[in-house]
C-alpha cells in the first residue's frame, strides 16, 4: 500500500504545481503578456525586435509567448483556438482565413503597409562558383539543369517561387499560355519538392540539384550560418511580402508592438537577418552573410507584385492554386507523368 | 480532464473461488473488471474511436461524388499506390529480417550484443525528420558509401524500412526469449533437422508474435512522412506519398478532400491488418 500512498502524493503534487503554473504569471505587477503566432523563418528577427522593445518605455512590461511553425499550420492553429495577439505569416491567404474566422478585423490591410511587415524576393540558389553558369529564368528550363523547390502544393510559402516563375513570362511580354509552358519547363527540371522552404535549403546543402528557388532572406541567412552557396538575383522576380496582423481581442499593446516591428528598429532587425526592409532610412549597415555589405540589397529591375500583377491574394489562389484546376497544380501533376 | 480513479477497497478478486470456465469463454464480470472495461473503452474512444469518426464524417461532407473524385484524382491514386506497395514489400522485408534480428538478439552471444539491443529502438527514438536527414547523408548526392537513392523511388522504401525496422523484432523478441527449449531438445533428438525443428516448433509459437510486428509495421510505414520529407522529393507520380497529398488538401483548407484520402488509408490498413490476422490463424492451426 506504501507505494500507492506516495503515487497518489505524487500525483497531487504535479497537480498543484501546473494549477499554480497555470494561475501564477500573468498577474505579477503589471506585465503583460502578447501572444506571437508566426511562420518560421522571422523567428529570429521577432526576438531581436523584442528584445530591443523591452528597452524602450512603452515596451519594457511586455512579456512574449511564442509559437513558430509552418505557416498554413499556424494560421489554422490560431482559427482552432490557439491563443494570439498578434500573427505574423508567410502569405496573406493565411490572414483571410482569420478574418474568415472572424478573429481579425476586416480593415488589418487598410493601412499605410497593407497589411505587410516584412518582405524579401525569390532568387537562385546556385553552389559555389555557380558551375552551371545560370544567370536567368531561362537557364532554369535548359535540359540537364536539376531544380530543388519548396512544394507549392503543401507550402504556402512555395507559392512565391511558382508565382515568380509564371509571372516573369507575362511581365517581359508573354502570353498566358507562354507563361503556363514555361512553368511545366520548369517542373520538368525539378528533382525534389521538398516540404517547406527550410527543408528544400537543407535538401539543396545536402547536394540535391544545381539551383534552389530560395528567398533571399534565407540564403542570407544560410551564409550567416556558414553553409557554402552562392546566389543570382535575376532581373525579373518577386517581391515576397509577408504579412503581419493584429487579432480583435487582442491586448493594446499589441498594437504598439506592431508600429514597433514596422519602425526603424524593428525593420533593421529583419534586415540584420536578411530581409527586406518595408520603409525607407533604415541603418542598413553590418548586415553579414550579404554579397556587397555596402548594397546589401541590390535593386531589382522588374520588381513582380501581387498587387501589381496578380490582382490579388484571393484571385491568384483560384487561378493557380485551386485543388483541382489551379495552373500550377495542374502543372505539377503533369510534370510527374511526362517521364 | 479529470478523470478521477480511486483505489478503493478492491473486491477480494483473488480469494474468490470462482470455477475456472473450460471453453474460454472468459470470467464473469466483476466489479473491478467491469470498471477496468469501461476506463478502457473510455479512454479508446476518447483517444481513437471519436478522432477516427470524425475524420470519416468530415469525409462524407463532401457527398459519394466528392469522394469518390478525390481518390480517383490520378495523382492522389498514384500516391496511394506508391504508398501501399511501399508498405507491403517493406512488412514482408521486415517479417524476414525482423525475425532474423530478434533470433539473433535471443539464441546468440556476441560481442556487442547490448548495445545492438538498446540501438535496435532509435528508429522509434529518432524524430523522422532527423532520421531523413541522417539517410540523405548517407544515402543522398553525398553519400559517403557511394549509394544516392534520394529522390527516387528507392528512397521512400529505405525510408519505410528505417522507421519500421524495430516492430518485427520487439514483439518477436519476448516471445522467442520464454519458448521452452526443451521441445526443440526433444524434437532435435528424436532426429528432426534443424529446420523442421524451426517449422513445426519455433515458428508456429512465434507466427502471432511476427503477424502483429507486421501489422504495426504495415500501419506505420502506409503513414510514415516525416522522414521523407527531405529524402524522397515528393515528386508527383514517382516518390510522392498519400501523407503529403492529404498535407496538400489541407493546405488548400480542403479538409473533405484530406479526410477522404484519410479514410481510404484507413480502409486499407484495416483489411490488410485483418488479412494478417487470418492468415496468422491459419498458419498456427497447420503448424
Amino acid at each position: 500500500m506504501k507505494w500507492r500512498t506516495r503515487a497518489t502524493a505524487a500525483l497531487a503534487l504535479v497537480a498543484g504545481l501546473a494549477l499554480s503554473a497555470c494561475t501564477g504569471s500573468p498577474s505579477s505587477g503589471d506585465t503583460v503578456t502578447l501572444h506571437i503566432v508566426g511562420f518560421a523563418v522571422p523567428e529570429a528577427a521577432n526576438k531581436a525586435i523584442a528584445a530591443e522593445w523591452n528597452k524602450t518605455e512603452e515596451g519594457r512590461n511586455v512579456r512574449f509567448e511564442t509559437s513558430y511553425g509552418a505557416s498554413g499550420d499556424q494560421s489554422r492553429a490560431v482559427v482552432n483556438g490557439l491563443k494570439a495577439d498578434y500573427v505574423h505569416f508567410s502569405v496573406t491567404s493565411d490572414v483571410t482565413r482569420l478574418v474568415d474566422a472572424g478573429l481579425v478585423d476586416e480593415s488589418w490591410d487598410d493601412g499605410w503597409n497593407k497589411g505587410i511587415v516584412s518582405s524579401s524576393i525569390v532568387v537562385f540558389a546556385v553552389r559555389p562558383g555557380n558551375p552551371k553558369n545560370i544567370r536567368d529564368w531561362d537557364d532554369l528550363i535548359q535540359p540537364g539543369i536539376e531544380i530543388v523547390t519548396p512544394n507549392p502544393a503543401s507550402s504556402g510559402a512555395a507559392r512565391w517561387n511558382a508565382l515568380a516563375a509564371w509571372g516573369q513570362v507575362v511581365a517581359n511580354g508573354g502570353t498566358e499560355e507562354e507563361a503556363t509552358e514555361y512553368l511545366t519547363k520548369l517542373f520538368a527540371n525539378v528533382v525534389s519538392l521538398p516540404g517547406s522552404g527550410r527543408d528544400a535549403t537543407t535538401s539543396f546543402l545536402s547536394g540535391t540539384g544545381d539551383v534552389l528557388l530560395a528567398y533571399e532572406n534565407e540564403v542570407i541567412l544560410a551564409t550567416q550560418n556558414g553553409e557554402e552557396l552562392d546566389w543570382v538575383v535575376p532581373d525579373t522576380t518577386i517581391l515576397i511580402e509577408n504579412p503581419g496582423a493584429v487579432l480583435k481581442d487582442a491586448h493594446p499593446k499589441a498594437t504598439e508592438w506592431l508600429n514597433f516591428v514596422l519602425g526603424p528598429v524593428g525593420q533593421r532587425q529583419f534586415a540584420l537577418k536578411g530581409f527586406r526592409p518595408i520603409i525607407d532610412g533604415v541603418d542598413l549597415s553590418g548586415i553579414e552573410g550579404v554579397k556587397d555589405p555596402n548594397n546589401p540589397f541590390p535593386e531589382v529591375e522588374n520588381l513582380l507584385t501581387v498587387e501589381k500583377d496578380f490582382e490579388s491574394w484571393e484571385a491568384l489562389s483560384t487561378k493557380f492554386f485551386d485543388d483541382e484546376d489551379g495552373i500550377v497544380v495542374k502543372v505539377i501533376a503533369e510534370s510527374g507523368k511526362a517521364q | 480532464m479529470s478523470v478521477a480513479i480511486t483505489a478503493g477497497p478492491r473486491p477480494e478478486t483473488d480469494a474468490d473461488p470462482r470455477p475456472r470456465s473450460d471453453s474460454g469463454a472468459g470470467y464473469p464480470m466483476t466489479r473491478a473488471s467491469g470498471l477496468g472495461l469501461g476506463v478502457a473503452m473510455l479512454w479508446f474512444s476518447l483517444l481513437v474511436l471519436i478522432p477516427l469518426t470524425a475524420v470519416i464524417v468530415t469525409a462524407s461532407e463532401a457527398g459519394w461524388s466528392g469522394f469518390w473524385r478525390t481518390i480517383t484524382n490520378e495523382q492522389t491514386a498514384a500516391a496511394i499506390r506508391l504508398t501501399v506497395g511501399t508498405a507491403l514489400l517493406v512488412t514482408l522485408v521486415n517479417v524476414v529480417m525482423g525475425t532474423l534480428i530478434a533470433w539473433v538478439l535471443v539464441r546468440d552471444r556476441f560481442f556487442g550484443q547490448r548495445v545492438l539491443e538498446m540501438l535496435i529502438d532509435v528508429p522509434f527514438a529518432l524524430p523522422t525528420i532527423v532520421a531523413g536527414l541522417v539517410l540523405l547523408s548517407l544515402y543522398g548526392p553525398k553519400s559517403p558509401l557511394g549509394i544516392n537513392v534520394a529522390n527516387t523511388r528507392p528512397a521512400v522504401f529505405l525510408a519505410f524500412l528505417f522507421v519500421t525496422l524495430p516492430f518485427v523484432v520487439r514483439t518477436v523478441q519476448p516471445v522467442l526469449a520464454e519458448l521452452d527449449r526443451e521441445a526443440e531438445e526433444a524434437a532435435a533428438s528424436l532426429g528432426a533437422s534443424r529446420f523442421t525443428v524451426f517449422r513445426r516448433i519455433i515458428l508456429p509459437s512465434i507466427t502471432p508474435a511476427i503477424a502483429a510486428g507486421a501489422a504495426l509495421s504495415f500501419a506505420r510505414g502506409v503513414s510514415e512522412y516525416g522522414s521523407l520529407v527531405l529524402l524522397s522529393g515528393n515528386l508527383p507520380h514517382k516518390t510522392e506519398v498519400t501523407s503529403v497529398r492529404i498535407l496538400s488538401s489541407i493546405e488548400n483548407d480542403n479538409l473533405e478532400g484530406a479526410a477522404a484520402v484519410a479514410t481510404v488509408l484507413l480502409v486499407i490498413s484495416l483489411v490488410v491488418i485483418v488479412t494478417v490476422d487470418i492468415l496468422q490463424r491459419r498458419l498456427v492451426r497447420r503448424g
